[in-house]
């Protein structure tokens, strides 16, 4: 493929010091990841998953190495607004309707009132939410809060979409439900995606590509190509070449992980 | 209506615990004065005697009530003797304080939050200020106000220009004022910085995903996540606030307000007249701490967030 590398990390390190000494987060970290991938992040708790996450985000600073984001430096893509970013948590703002919340980053952002109440009703759509623009957080449930935050992260033109355990506090029938609902995103609006989860059926069901992490020191260990197709019903996940690939990634974490 | 009977309960034993230390206090004064008068009194008669008494070492409570009726009721409330003339020059001044302090904390804790120097510097001064008994300064800053004529709101000249007669309750509001915001900017500055540092890691990320500058931070997130903080530390800045005003009528002048009410009460064994006041400082108190509490209720509300 010669498809455009949108994020590259290279010879990533990074290191937090702490009071018992320092952790070692990332270490040697080398990703491509190409416009329009769907990457999945795997691996246990303190892999460096959702550190690397931030690392492209630049909401954390490398030790060593590079990333880069859309050509830039991670700063200067995050000054230059190129990713939304969506939380494990919806954290919407009591204070402001479905509406104002998702009206957040375009007033940040300057955009004209005019377009800010375009964009806000694209992307309502876009999650299914047509209509409950006028009402205030806590009148939805967690999945149509999450499904609000996300369309908060997709209302202005960022090509990618960074996403860190946004079902992790979901119950499993509606983590489903928006496993599919974020697949037809995907498909509709041609983002790059990059999806931290710690659940092997989702990273399977959603990705184009998994990697695998394992911890200390984080890094990398196996990066699986999927082979599914782009259309993806939720039954596929009874397919053997399902079966397949997620025994793969479960192999993979058993390899990189020592159990004791 | 369940509430109805356990206050009714609490009222009815502070009352019988107040009618009883009445008669147990003011019972020596009935004795003497019969002693002196050679006559015998039987106990109904000294108890009945004790709940009348002009001076009494503590009043009973109808005659507190009764001195609170003639007080507001039966007194043209320009009078000096009203106990609504008085009141509202303690509220004036209360009222100006509150808003001073108040404006003063929220502005500290905003540098607090956003300069680490003024969070290394300010904060300890203001622990500093509030450790100083009120007592010890409020004297001070009357004289000290009172010296450089910087007394009344608006001069004499500009208050009759604007208002053709200076409002009685301008007259030495200042030196009230500025105690009343010294004791009321405290709660604020605490609150406050608590309340805009409230917005967990999450929130601020987000907004640095955005590349929102500190001020849309403030304004966006900072801000709105402090009301509930905010109306904790209005409430009890307002009661302090009150309690500031009272403590520097003690040496203001003129002699004015709530506090000079029991100044003077004390200095004439008008015991009745104290206990008035102090009914008319709390009443006064309970009623601003409620304005506040139903507007934190309303905002809340609207807020999302009660």
């Amino acid at each position: 493929m010669t498809q455009e590398v949108v994020i590259q990390a290279q010879n990533l390190d990074l290191t937090f010091p702490t009071n018992d000494g320092d952790v070692h987060a990332l270490k040697d970290v080398n990703l491509d990841i190409h416009k329009g991938d769907f990457v999945s992040f795997i691996g246990p708790s303190g892999c460096g998953k959702t550190t690397f996450l931030r690392t492209i985000a630049a909401l954390e600073t490398p030790t060593a190495g590079t990333v880069t984001v859309n050509g830039m430096t991670a700063d200067e893509a995050r000054k230059s607004r190129a990713y939304g970013y969506v939380f494990q948590a919806a954290g919407l703002y009591p204070w402001r309707t479905i509406r104002g919340n998702i009206k957040l980053p375009l007033e940040i952002m300057g955009y004209s009132k005019a377009e800010q109440e375009e964009h806000v009703t694209k992307v309502l759509d876009l999650v299914d939410l047509r209509g409950f623009g006028q009402k205030f957080p806590w009148q939805l449930s967690g999945g149509m809060q999450q499904r609000a935050s996300i369309a908060r992260a997709l209302a202005f033109d960022a090509n990618i979409l960074l996403m860190d355990e946004p079902f992790g506090a979901l119950d499993e029938i509606v983590r489903d439900h928006l496993n599919e609902q974020l697949l037809q995103l995907w498909d509709r609006t041609n983002k790059t995606i990059a999806f931290v989860t710690h659940s092997i059926p989702e990273a399977v069901y959603l990705s184009t590509k998994i990697v695998v992490m394992s911890p200390r020191p984080g890094r990398i260990s196996d990066v699986i190509e999927s082979t599914l197709p782009r259309e993806r019903p939720l039954d596929i996940r009874d397919t053997q070449e399902f079966q397949d690939i997620a025994h793969r990634v479960r192999e993979g974490l058993r390899a990189g992980h020592a159990y004791d | 209506m369940r509430n109805v009977l356990p206050i009714l309960t609490v009222v009815t034993a502070i009352m019988v615990i107040w009618y009883a230390a009445s008669v147990g206090m003011n019972k020596k004064w009935t004795y003497d004065q019969a002693g002196r008068a050679g006559t015998e009194v039987t106990f109904t008669e000294m108890v009945v005697d004790t709940w009348a008494q002009e001076r009494p070492v503590l009043p009973a409570p109808h005659q507190v009530v009764a001195e609170l009726y003639r007080s507001t009721v039966e007194k043209k409330i320009t009078s000096k003797r009203s106990l609504v003339f008085h009141g509202w020059i303690t509220l004036s001044a209360t009222l100006l304080g509150f808003v001073f302090g108040t404006g003063m904390g929220i502005l500290l804790a905003i540098g607090i939050v956003h300069n680490r120097a003024m969070d290394m510097g300010v904060m300890p001064w203001a622990i500093a200020s509030q450790t100083i008994p009120i007592l010890a300064i409020a004297p001070m800053i009357v004289v000290v106000m009172n010296t450089i004529g910087a007394t009344d709101l608006l001069g004499k000249e500009a208050a009759t220009a604007m208002f053709g007669y200076q409002p009685a309750f301008m007259k030495g509001i200042l030196p009230k004022a500025v105690i009343a915001a010294y004791l009321s900017f405290f709660p604020v500055v605490v609150g406050m910085v608590k309340g805009l540092r409230s917005p967990d890691h999450m929130q601020l990320d987000l907004l640095k995903t955005y590349n929102a500058s500190k001020s849309r931070t403030f304004w966006s997130l900072r801000m709105p996540s402090s009301t509930p903080y905010l109306f904790t530390s209005l409430k009890i800045g307002m009661a302090a606030a009150l309690v500031g005003a009272i403590v520097s009528e003690l040496s203001a002048v003129p002699l004015r307000g709530l506090g000079a009410r029991m100044l003077t009460g004390s200095y004439y064994g008008q015991t009745i007249q104290i206990w008035a006041a102090l009914f008319a400082a709390a009443t006064l108190a309970a009623t601003l701490v409620a304005i506040i509490s139903w507007i934190e209720r309303r905002s809340l509300k609207k807020m999302g967030m009660s």
